[in-house]
């Protein structure tokens, strides 16, 4: 039982067979007992976890509980949370305790989960293997060797080891879906706009996108259902009726039309990769669904535009955490420039540090035009292409990455290898429309494979649809990670 | 060889919106340090601005009066620089789409009489907080109450010819942006702030001098004098062989001069682009009509109504309309039955004085412009002279009572009787032989200095036409 799932687990709850402190209790254990193996919390909230869940229980008892009471969560530590530290993996954060919480916090909050701890990440989600963190890398449940994906690669760990049935993630470039697919569970980042980023500790802003991730499809949506809805303090928040994300789940998918962009299936794929997207393709035709080939002529330019935008918008957005009103700041300065050298260069890890440097040049004086203007040029381009591709399918499927986990250390070196990980999951933060991982099958070396599932804007309940129907007919999503032992 | 001076102004009109441009706290001047800096205007991880439309009204107010083009969209960026008082490391503002572009303000120049000084454009942008560096020794103290508060940038061409036309201007502008109530105008407080780009060039020549920008320019006076001290120095330099270097420079009104702060070359790259937390701003014409039909008459419009309707000369209807109070004040009291021009005699004459002697504004007048028709009234209709009105006056500012009341209290009614006036005037012609005489003997004057015996033997009272029609008659007789 306790290491259910969400849909599962809140039905437990609310019959009954489990109380939400036993729950709490339990996977607080397992957390204690992963953690030297994985790295995957910064912060556990054992306390305030039991707090919850004992409040939890008496909503049950009193039988006017929240949909998702006493379920167990853990957020990304780029999220603020209230009276709890959100370090987003720094050194400039590292002792910083969040007065308030994030907008999808409060949702999964009203919404009855239990909060047990914050999940380590990239520092300021940057990268794409979870190494970055100033409180040292997570590690791949499957095989501790391996990263397990980037940026939030703690909550990901967390999830596919069973510590929480679900945790929440943000993606900017591919930070849920990639980690999802490296760790053999769903990821889901919802269309850009559709979860306020209030609360977000903002990295790329015209790009992050809080998302969740958990074991099915379902869960995706039963925790979206929580995390969705406008919000005036985002300005980019979307003002939408309110929807059941879960509405759709079992429709079949006869007639389902998946477009197959000859752009993700060419060179520098895995042929293990290939292998089980082929398998997945398989699966779908057999659920009813025919496969087309599209063309996403620009999609190719993904990389290299988003390594224009998001160091842009991160080097003004990272501005200020400048060592004068919170955060860390150098014990010994000469004067305010000197404190500001000295508080960034020592807050801030070598990746951090890498990207506000290229955003800076490209926002410069002489290079706006050449770089920022032209990457907003080409992202309108490559929106275009989607654009186009949905007149002719109804989703577009391919392989979240080009190959299943790395090696720790393997890329830490070579940015731009790092970077290329990412390759198919950026145009969905270019374009703003959703995407969902699922787990559809393991490499020679026994490490999970994910399908990248992408649709026009809002087709979240649709990409949860045509997740959902393939997990009915394959049990990737049930394979579990070897039990850790500390 | 002569010089043509040429000015800019930057002006920076706060907005009287209740809350700050980006956040829900509020603006208000004074409060203890950082007690109205809410998460936001602190700049905490994760915290997004909320545009408050406020400001886009009261810069569409803004527009309408100076017949500016509203961009319907318009675009917020951030001008990225580092400083203890600017929280975020970037201060939004808009850059390559203001809200409103062009437009212009009426001014008379004390040379060129009547002209139009072109604005460039108006931007919408945020305050920074205020270092404070006196109170903490060997610290800088960070205040963040003024973080965020909205500010419409207002540039103009470079029309202005002098500093006495860019006083004018900034009043003009000053008196505009109160008129239409988007900015409470305190200069002391820094609600109204203005920067000068000044340059000089040979008379006739096309291409303009190298300018340099002076801040701190924070009263009227101050301004002319930054200027005046600039265009002297630009002159002097260009004179003994040297060049203007483009430079920011400070007034300093201790020393009555400008010093350099820092040139071009030291100026930052602000690595502008479009706040991705902000979608563009896009005003429809619903909403520019809502606050069109709102829209107060303006000074300009309600100038020529003065000049038509009251028969005022351009300098009186000027001066009646430097305040939606003055105008006001003149025209209750042309309503409540006076007429016009004298009215405009008292009100930019014992009015203005008395308002500055007590050092108050035409709002808190002591006396109203009610009292001041009640006053005229018994001028016109002889009651008291115009000379003893004026003591009628003083004692009504100083809250000794109503026109009436003080005229009877204090004895004052005139004295048009024909045989009260012929028996002081006889008195005077038999007390003053030799002043008789020298009139007599041909000098006018003399005639003048009899009128004034008659006068203080009336103590002020006697009606002076008439004093002089029976004075002339009895002497040539």
């Amino acid at each position: 039982m306790v290491p259910g799932t969400v849909a599962e687990l809140a039905a437990a709850l609310r019959a009954k067979r489990l109380s939400s402190v036993e729950l709490a209790r339990a996977l607080l254990g397992r957390i204690e007992k992963a953690q030297s193996a994985l790295n995957a919390f910064v912060t556990v909230d054992a306390e305030g976890a039991l707090a919850q869940a004992t409040a939890a229980d008496a909503a049950l008892a009193k039988g006017d509980a929240p949909p998702l009471a006493g379920v167990p969560i853990a957020h990304k530590d780029v999220l603020m949370t209230a009276g709890l530290k959100t370090t987003c993996g720094s050194r400039m954060l590292a002792n910083f305790v969040a007065p308030y919480d994030a907008h999808v916090v409060t949702g999964l909050r009203d919404a009855g989960t239990v909060l047990v701890g914050k999940t380590n990440m990239d520092e300021f989600a940057m990268g794409s293997s979870s190494e970055t963190s100033w409180f040292g890398p997570v590690r791949n449940p499957w095989n501790t060797q391996y990263v397990p994906g980037g940026s939030s690669g703690g909550s990901a760990a967390a999830v596919a080891a069973r510590l929480v049935p679900a945790a929440t993630g943000t993606d900017t470039g591919g930070s849920i879906r990639q980690p999802a697919s490296l760790t053999g569970i769903c990821g889901l980042k919802p269309t850009y706009g559709v979860c306020s980023r209030y609360g977000l500790v903002a990295f790329a802003s015209s790009l992050d996108t809080p998302g969740v991730f958990a074991r099915t499809a379902e869960d995706c949506g039963l925790l979206l259902n929580a995390m969705a809805g406008h919000d005036a303090r985002d300005s980019t928040s979307l003002d939408r009726p309110r929807e059941d994300y879960t509405r759709d789940l079992a429709k079949p998918l006869a007639g389902l039309k998946i477009g197959l962009p000859a752009e993700y299936f060419g060179e520098g794929v895995d042929p293990d990769v290939a292998g089980a997207i082929e398998g997945a393709l398989a699966q779908f035709r057999k659920l009813g669904a025919a496969t087309i080939g599209i063309a996403l002529p620009n999609v190719k330019l993904s990389v290299p535009v988003y390594y224009v935008i998001a160091p842009a918008e991160a080097s003004s957005n990272l501005s200020r955490f400048d060592g004068v009103r919170y955060g860390h700041r150098a014990e010994q300065y000469t004067d305010l420039l000197d404190m500001y050298k000295k508080t960034r260069a020592e807050g801030f890890g070598a990746e951090v540090k890498r990207r506000i440097l290229v955003g800076t040049y490209v926002l410069s004086h002489g290079y706006y035009d050449a770089y920022y203007l032209k990457a907003q040029q080409v992202r309108r381009l490559i929106a275009d292409d989607f654009a186009r591709a949905y007149t002719q399918c109804d989703v577009i499927m391919g392989p979240v990455a080009p190959s299943a986990a790395f090696p720790i250390g393997d890329k830490v070196d070579d940015p731009v290898q790092m970077y290329l990980n990412d390759i198919f999951t950026i145009a969905g933060n270019l374009t703003g429309a959703p995407g969902i991982s699922i787990p559809c099958g393991f490499d020679r070396r026994g490490l999970p494979i994910g399908l990248l599932v992408q649709g026009h804007y809002f087709a979240e309940a649709k990409l949860l649809n045509v997740a959902h129907r393939f997990q009915q007919a394959t049990d990737w999503h049930l394979r579990a990670p070897p039990e850790l032992t500390p | 060889m002569k010089w043509e001076i040429v000015i800019g102004l930057e002006t920076h009109a706060q907005l009287s919106t209740a809350a700050k441009i980006f956040s829900g706290a509020a603006t208000a001047f004074g409060a203890a340090p950082n007690t109205q800096a809410s998460a936001v205007d602190i700049a905490l991880p994760g915290v997004l601005p909320v545009l408050n439309r406020g400001a886009v009204e009261r810069a569409i107010r803004f527009s309408l009066a100076v017949g500016g083009a509203i961009n319907r969209r318009s675009v917020f960026a951030r001008k990225n620089y580092f400083y203890p008082d600017l929280p975020k490391g970037y201060q939004i503002s808009q850059y390559e789409i203001p809200v409103i572009a062009g437009g212009s303000v009426a001014i008379v120049s004390p040379t060129r009489g009547e002209l139009r000084v072109r604005l460039t454009r108006a931007h919408l942008e945020e305050d920074a907080g205020k270092s404070l560096h006196e109170d903490f020794h060997g610290m800088t103290g960070i205040d963040l109450n003024r973080a965020g508060t909205p500010l419409l940038e207002i540039v103009s061409e470079p029309d202005l010819r002098s500093s006495e036309e860019a006083v004018a201007y900034a009043k003009a502008l000053h008196g505009l942006v109160r008129w239409i109530g988007i900015c409470d105008g305190n200069m002391q407080e820094g609600s109204f702030r203005c920067d000068a780009n000044v340059s000089v060039r040979p008379q006739g020549a096309a291409a303009l001098g190298t300018r340099c920008e002076i801040k701190n320019l924070n009263s009227f006076r101050f301004m002319q004098d930054a200027i005046d001290f600039e265009v002297r120095r630009q002159i002097e330099l260009i004179e003994d062989g040297g060049s203007v270097v483009q430079e920011t420079r400070l007034y300093d009104p201790d020393r009555r001069e400008t010093r350099s702060m820092r040139s071009k070359e030291d100026a930052q790259d602000y690595r502008y682009f479009p706040d991705p937390d902000l979608p563009p701003l896009l005003i429809d014409e619903a909403w520019i009509e809502r606050v069109r039909s709102q829209m107060p008459e303006l000074p300009e419009a309600m100038r020529q109504r003065f000049e038509r309707d009251y028969a005022l000369p351009a300098h009186d209807a000027i001066a009646l309309t430097a305040s939606r109070e003055h105008a006001s004040y003149f025209e209750t009291a042309v309503k409540a039955g006076g007429d016009g021009k004298t009215l405009a005699n008292w009100i930019t004459g014992e009015v203005a004085a008395a308002l500055n002697r007590s050092e108050t504004d035409i709002a808190h007048a002591a006396v109203s412009s009610v009292m001041l028709t009640g006053l005229v009234a018994r001028i016109a209709d002889g009651t008291i002279s115009g000379k003893i009105a004026k003591d009628v006056f003083d004692a009504m500012w100083a809250g000794e009572g109503d026109p009436d009341a003080i005229i009877e209290r204090k004895g004052l009614r005139q004295i048009s009787d024909e045989g009260a006036i012929e028996k002081i005037v006889d008195e005077a012609i038999a007390g003053n032989a030799a002043i008789v005489a020298e009139y007599k003997a041909g000098k006018e004057k003399a005639f003048n200095s009899l009128v004034g015996k008659v006068m203080a033997a009336s103590r002020g009272k006697a009606n002076p036409a008439r004093v002089n029609a029976i004075l002339k008659r009895k002497l040539s007789a």
